[in-house]
């Protein structure tokens, strides 16, 4: 069999141009966009409704809703066609009935014909803790990574590792912006995910940097990581298809309730294997990484 | 790496049978006491609703920074010391005067290690009050504040309070195995497994239930003083003395009664001993007057007291239905809250959704699971088949570790065993792949395996910790359905180490010693 060898480091400048380009766009997004968040970053209450009356129409239900004065409504459909997500401003608070009023309203208004399916409401101080509690959890793992990878490896490849898990999260959370796809606490769970599996992909590749590094003096790090990447190739590309299978499988049959977190790991496995060699490496190739850089971490 | 001892065959095998019989127990009933151990479902599974609770503590400050305030004044007399102008400021601080000469003496006593007035040095190191003094001309003013400790013991006394009290009135609803737990210093967590309409027990948590009985006068004069309050269902409202005849903590029973004479419900009530002398009492010199009963701040009723009620025993009237007074006797019954309570973040999930959750979850998990199995296979033939029952055991260890440990399983916890299908196999195709390298160059198969094996082993160990890292912080920081995902996800990952290195290994080796020979192995 004949030693597979594509070119992939005679790209690098001009992937490193098209991230930079995303990474910009993604946070000129972030910052004057901004994300959508749902209730649990928000506050503010949702409610899932499933109608007995498969032909009301959603605009019925908006009307209805916004006679509730229950601040800025969202009416959506969720799923299946007489499935609704409804989600308000107000949350739970002294008017401890609210909801109740809103079941008793509504079927004054449509009729009795709705499920109450889900009801979600988190108050203003309770979202602002979760939504920190997320950056904490998300900027926490980074950071303990950044130092698994610094023990394990050298301090390029932290960087390298680190710079790639990064550019992985804010694009992702770029196009979460772009598309306006809700961000809740499960997407906070993708994220940290995409960040593992990220982590993960690069680690492969590098510990064949590493070990082809020490095997070749001669060989300059430019292609070093050329013949890492290929030598690990197989592996990368099965890994992340039986990855994309499972996760297309909870995208398409796992319900609605998890489609935005699928979505958000499905992207996240392609940007993330993406990164690992076209962030990763040419970072290791800027830094100048040779024998010498891990022959001195084996003498200490 | 491909030799096995017998030993440790046969304890992999033992300890996957025992896990996966764990797992199996899940879906048929088994009469041994060990195996009876099931998953828990998540609230976003079964239905169920999730309430937090936050205690408001700023009324309990005020209460007990006013007896603080006058058990000071006796205090600073018995020790002679003259003081003037004591006050509460902004809700939060005890301030008063006294002359410069005495300050010191003042200090001294509040800031002894041993004070009683103002304590918990002894235990604690830090005292129950932050004292602090500023100069006024010939004289002091003192200002007491909780300090951060005293007003952690205070948070701490009010929440256990209050948790006992949501106990009783979750408890007399009788919803199924409900959890209430304490979090931080001021809320509560409760979760009702199961119901799917929390607004009654909603309305009853909201509820201090705070009740007294006390006279309606005409005079706004009193030596008690009077206030203003309002009736619940009427409008308007009635002066009210603040002598206080009875108060909650006298009853000791509460029950809906309809009462035939009148044609409407009530609430009857039994007292104790010294609330039924002290009804006796007020009622006897107040017959004719009009008794208000109130609860909250808010008049239910107010009869007028046709003669003494000296048996111990009452009933309120107030126009209830039956409903409202089997919700009011079940108040009354729990005991009032030491606080005001809010609800600030509530998750109901019905048990429609929950089933269709569940279905959903299975469905994709069967149908991820063939996806990777029916891949593994073409891309590996027969090495595929090992790493598919690697791949099975796996899931038979995952589920039946968090069987043992009677885990929860949430909606994203089913994500994550599904992901964990996904990335399962990642470890054997590191290993196969490398195998296939090693083959290039090494005549010998069993070595090539063997090699194969172990220089893939730093790159799968250190691949995974990366993983685990993100699991493990997950689930320290992450609440409620996002734990459950990080738990599935770090078992996952040890379930799919040993699976591989032990499962897959054996079968492996087993396959490669007797085909050896074979011209293409992998």
């Amino acid at each position: 069999m004949e030693k597979r060898n594509i070119p992939f480091n005679k790209f690098y400048k001009q992937f490193n141009v098209l991230s930079l380009t995303l990474i910009l766009i993604s946070l000129v997004l972030l910052t004057f966009k901004g994300l959508n968040y749902g209730v649990d970053f928000k506050g503010g209450t949702l409610i899932e409704l499933r109608s007995l009356d498969k032909t009301l129409s959603i605009s019925d239900l908006r009307r209805s809703f916004n006679n509730l004065n229950l601040g800025d409504v969202t009416v959506k459909n969720f799923g299946k066609e007489n499935d609704y997500v409804i989600k308000f401003e107000k949350k739970q608070s002294i008017e401890e009935n609210f909801i109740e009023n809103i079941k008793i309203e509504l079927a004054n208004d449509i009729g009795n014909i709705f499920e109450f399916r889900r009801v979600e409401s988190v108050g203003p101080k309770v979202s602002s803790e979760l939504l920190k509690s997320g950056v904490i959890a998300i900027a926490l793992s980074l950071g303990a990574m950044l130092i698994y990878i610094w023990i394990r490896f050298e301090w390029q490849f932290s960087l390298g590792a680190i710079t790639a898990v990064f550019h992985d999260v804010v694009i992702t959370l770029g196009f979460f912006s772009l598309l306006n796809f809700e961000i809740n606490l499960s997407i906070v769970a993708a994220v940290l995910t995409i960040v593992g599996y990220s982590m993960n992909d690069t680690v492969v590749i590098f510990d064949r940097v590493r070990e082809n590094l020490r095997k070749y003096a001669d060989i300059k790090i430019f292609e070093i990581t050329n013949i890492s990447i290929n030598e690990t190739l197989s592996r990368t590309i099965i890994t992340s298809v039986t990855t994309l299978l499972a996760l297309l499988s909870i995208f398409i049959f796992g319900g609605a309730i998890l489609k935005g977190f699928s979505f958000a790991m499905i992207l996240g496995v392609i940007v993330g294997t993406y990164s690992s060699i076209y962030i990763a490496n040419p970072i290791l190739v800027r830094l100048n990484v040779s024998q010498k850089t891990i022959l001195k971490e084996e003498k200490e | 790496m491909l030799y096995f001892s017998k030993l440790k065959i046969i304890s992999v095998l033992i300890f996957t049978i025992v896990i996966s019989f764990f797992t199996i127990s899940n879906f048929i009933k088994l009469d041994n006491d060990l195996f009876k151990r099931n998953i828990n479902l998540g609230l976003d599974l079964q239905g169920g609703s999730y309430l937090l609770l936050e205690i408001d503590n700023s009324p309990v400050i005020i209460q007990k920074l006013q007896s603080k305030l006058s058990s000071l004044k006796k205090f600073l007399k018995d020790n002679d010391i003259r003081s003037t102008n004591f006050k509460i400021i902004d809700d939060k601080k005890i301030s008063f005067v006294v002359d410069e000469n005495s300050k010191d003496k003042v200090l001294s006593l509040l800031k002894d290690e041993e004070s009683e007035i103002n304590p918990y040095f002894q235990r604690f190191k830090t005292h129950e009050f932050d004292v602090e003094e500023s100069k006024e001309l010939s004289s002091s003013n003192i200002n007491l504040q909780y300090s951060e400790y005293g007003l952690v013991l205070l948070k701490s006394s009010s929440q256990d309070q209050a948790i006992e009290i949501v106990r009783r009135r979750v408890d007399e609803i009788g919803t199924n195995e409900p959890n209430i737990l304490k979090r931080g210093s001021d809320r509560i967590l409760v979760e009702l497994p199961g119901l799917d309409n929390p607004d009654r027990i909603k309305s009853l948590l909201g509820k201090t239930a705070n009740l007294t009985f006390r006279f309606v006068t005409q005079s706004e004069e009193e030596s008690f003083g009077t206030e203003r309050i309002p009736y619940q269902d009427e409008e308007g409202d009635a002066i009210v003395s603040k002598r206080i005849i009875l108060s909650g903590d006298n009853l000791v029973d509460a029950q809906p009664r309809m009462d035939n004479q009148a044609n409407e419900t009530v609430v009857s009530f039994t007292l104790d001993r010294v609330g039924a002398k002290k009804f006796a009492k007020a009622t006897t010199s107040g017959v004719g007057k009009n008794l208000a009963i109130i609860l909250d701040g808010k008049i239910i009723s107010a009869p007028s007291v046709r003669e003494p009620i000296v048996g111990g025993s009452g009933q309120i009237t107030g126009g209830f239905t039956f409903q409202t007074a089997t919700d009011l006797a079940l108040l009354l019954r729990s005991g009032a809250l030491p606080a005001p309570m809010k609800i600030i973040e509530e998750r109901t999930v019905g048990p429609d959704l929950g089933q269709d959750s569940i279905d959903a979850g299975i469905l994709s998990l069967i149908i991820g699971f063939a996806l990777v199995v029916i891949f593994m296979i073409i891309k590996y033939r027969i090495f595929g088949f090992i790493a598919n029952i690697a791949l099975i055991t796996n899931l038979l260890l995952l589920i039946g570790i968090l069987t043992l440990f009677e885990a929860t399983l949430t909606l994203p916890g089913i994500a994550g065993i599904i992901l964990t299908v996904g990335m399962a196999v990642d470890a054997n195709v590191l290993i196969y792949e490398r195998i296939k390298e090693e083959i290039k160059s090494e005549n010998n198969k069993i070595l090539a395996f063997d090699s194969g094996y172990v220089k893939s082993k730093t790159t799968i160990l250190d691949a995974n910790i990366t993983t685990l890292i993100a699991a493990l912080i997950l689930f320290i920081l992450g609440s409620g359905p996002v734990k459950g995902f990080a738990l599935t996800l770090g078992v996952g990952i040890l379930t799919t180490l040993f699976s591989v290195y032990f499962i897959a290994r054996l079968l492996t080796s087993l396959y490669v010693i007797k085909n050896k020979d074979k011209e293409k192995l992998i």
